[in-house]
């Protein structure tokens, strides 16, 4: 477990170091930040002035050895913006996209499993085919197009839910959060509901698969035999064992989901990160971009590895060395 | 965001030649009802796609012809000018959105098809040399893909146009990027079973050569998983350009894409102009719902494992 652990932290580094180069270099290539910085009006000594205080002038491997040697203090550069520390305007934002993502993941849960649970249990019913019908629809569906259709719905036609921002927030362990006001919960329906469909769509079908796999199995049949009862075989002997596929694809999912609401929060206009990273790229601040995408990074590889060590503590058989093998 | 690829998957058994292979699959194919609504959608949209410029009201990138009198009239609104109706209504600069929705299907399906075929190339050469060399050129081809898939396609593209910048080639090239590594993996796994075959051995023991064996025998066998995986990418491809055309960062806005057209509407849609936003997407949904509807049945034809 523990060599495990030090293997996959090391392979995580030098994919971190390698991501950080790739998109340094990237968003390197991205036009030029000073002609967005300075007043038009500024004269060549003015703007040269300008890009050696950025530390623009440098050649783009010193550039990188500078960003380097200062991120592996946590200080990932200053927005060219708002001058401030990157980091700390992306740390301000997260919150907003994580509770965004965790409460669409709930609802694909929530929603998900139930029905296709359902669905695998009684394939061939008008019931069945109506949720797998559906879920073909709701992976279809384009999202950013499916936020439109709600906004235009509910804020515009039937005036139920506000079309866009977080709405109250109140600080909970010191991050502000809008899933404990009305407000907040208002404002939060239609963003979460939107990021969730998708994911939705993909529970059902995957516990659909695994269920109808799993009631043709010799313990279920058995567990049948010894007259459980049908609440008993399903919620404990099907749902135990479909629950390892599932786990392993939530969890890998969380990570795209939080991807995902970049548009989601440019849609609603959520502040959260992603949103943050598009007015960024518009506005070619490059600290902010590298910043966020190496947070991003991070976030992907710890969530692979719980992920990776949940698998293990549900499923017995897998042996951690072998999946870091393989 | 992937639909679960397939696991590598028993050829056809070439015993059953009575009749030829096209007609036993369509015939396969034809057994769903919703697979066929799904094909027929499909005709539609790619009829539609081929003859826009032809059954088009009006030509939506010749600025000439649009008429800034009639922006943002609603569907069925006739033009101020030449009295001809605008079926779907007007965009804000007077587009008829008909029109707009038709040239937009052009670019989606020309941008899907045009990725998917190209990151199939590359995906398919990369992923029979891993499958075929193995060693070390496997490890390095397998290491990237896995490392590159374990990141959301939209974050990957969202990044690679933000470097490029905009235009169709530039979209293609970031389609193909977050694609061919879905193609290498179907191609390894499906060639790393393959290969362990008799035929294989076969025509070993035939002394063919090794361009022969893996193009002639190894390739064909490993065409039926990749073909799924093919069709749910133009999905794929056409609703990730939709999305990052939406978000700015696509296609010019001088030729929008559906996703464009979306997001042009946007800004109306809170004083209730909805049509501008609405019917893209409706169109964008057909096309997907289509393709989709049509993978489902491919998968389920060519998975010999549920098989009746």
């Amino acid at each position: 477990m523990l060599a495990f652990a030090i293997r996959r932290l090391g392979q995580s580094l030098f994919v971190l170091v390698v991501m950080s180069f790739l998109v340094f270099l990237g968003v390197y290539a991205i036009g030029n930040p000073i002609e967005l910085l300075v007043n038009p009006q500024a004269d060549a000594v003015e703007r040269a002035r300008a890009t050696a205080a950025l530390g623009l002038d440098r050649p783009m491997l010193e550039q990188y050895a500078v960003f380097l040697s200062r991120a592996a203090h946590g200080d990932l550069g200053r927005s060219f913006v708002f001058n401030v520390p990157a980091i700390q305007l992306i740390l301000e934002k997260l919150p907003a996209t994580l509770e965004l993502a965790f409460a669409a993941m709930v609802m694909a849960i929530a929603i998900g499993i139930p029905l296709g649970l359902v669905a695998g249990l009684k394939p061939h019913t008008w019931i069945g085919r109506t949720i797998m019908a559906g879920s073909i629809l709701g992976f279809s569906l384009p999202t950013f197009w499916v936020g439109l259709v709600l906004i235009m719905v509910f804020s515009v036609q039937l005036g139920w839910l506000p079309p866009n921002g977080r709405g109250e927030t109140v600080m909970l362990l010191g991050v502000p959060v809008s899933f404990l006001t009305w407000d907040g919960l208002r404002h939060l329906a239609m963003p979460a509901l939107n990021l969730a469909l998708f994911k939705l769509s993909l529970l059902i079908r995957l516990t659909r698969a695994s269920t109808r796999e799993a009631v043709l199995q010799d313990y279920v049949k058995f567990a049948r035999a010894k007259g459980l009862s049908p609440q008993r075989v399903i919620g404990v002997h099907v749902l135990k064992n479909i629950l390892i596929p599932i786990v392993t694809v939530i969890g890998l999912e969380l990570g795209s989901v939080i991807a995902f609401a970049i548009i989601t929060e440019s849609i609603f206009a959520w502040p959260g990160s992603g949103k943050l990273l598009i007015d960024s790229i518009n506005q070619l601040d490059r600290p902010v971009i590298v910043a966020y995408l190496l947070v991003i990074v991070t976030i992907f590889i710890a969530i692979n590895f719980i992920v990776d060590v949940l698998y293990s503590v549900l499923d017995p058989r897998v042996r951690l060395g072998a999946v870091a093998a393989h | 965001m992937s639909i679960a690829v397939e696991t590598p998957q028993e050829p056809a058994a070439p015993a059953a030649r009575e009749q030829p292979l096209w007609r036993r699959f369509a015939a396969e194919f034809a057994e769903s009802r919703l697979a066929l609504v799904g094909l027929a959608m499909l005709v539609v949209v790619v009829t539609i796609a081929l003859t826009a410029p032809w059954i088009s009201p009006q030509n939506p990138y010749d600025l000439a012809q649009l008429d800034v009198m009639d922006s943002k009239l609603p569907p069925g609104e006739n033009s101020s000018t030449t009295g001809k109706p605008y079926w779907l209504g007007t965009d804000d600069q007077g587009r008829d959105m008909l029109s707009g929705i038709f040239y937009g299907l052009r670019i989606s399906l020309v941008v899907g098809v045009t990725s998917t075929v190209i990151a199939l190339a590359i995906g398919l050469a990369l992923g029979l040399a891993a499958a075929y060399f193995g060693g070390k050129t496997d490890a390095i081809i397998m290491r990237i893909a896995d490392i590159q898939l374990s990141f959301p396609a939209i974050l990957i593209a969202l990044v690679l146009l933000a470097v490029l910048g905009q235009g169709v080639d530039k979209i293609i090239v970031a389609l193909v990027t977050v694609q061919w590594a879905y193609y290498a993996r179907t191609v390894r796994s499906a060639a790393l079973v393959e290969r362990q075959k008799e035929y294989i051995e076969a025509a070993r023991v035939l002394a063919l050569s090794r361009p022969r064996i893996v193009l002639r025998h190894l390739l064909p066998n490993c065409l039926p998983p990749l073909i799924v995986v093919a069709t749910v990418q133009v999905a794929h491809a056409i609703q990730l350009e939709a999305a990052l055309s939406f978000l700015g960062l696509g296609l010019p806005i001088t030729e929008p894409s559906i996703g464009l057209l979306i997001s042009n509407g946007f800004q109306y849609l809170l004083s209730g102009k909805y049509w501008i936003s609405f019917y893209p997407g409706v169109a964008l949904l057909a096309t997907i719902v289509a393709i989709n509807l049509v993978a489902d049945q491919l998968r389920d034809i060519l998975n010999p494992r549920l098989k009746k």
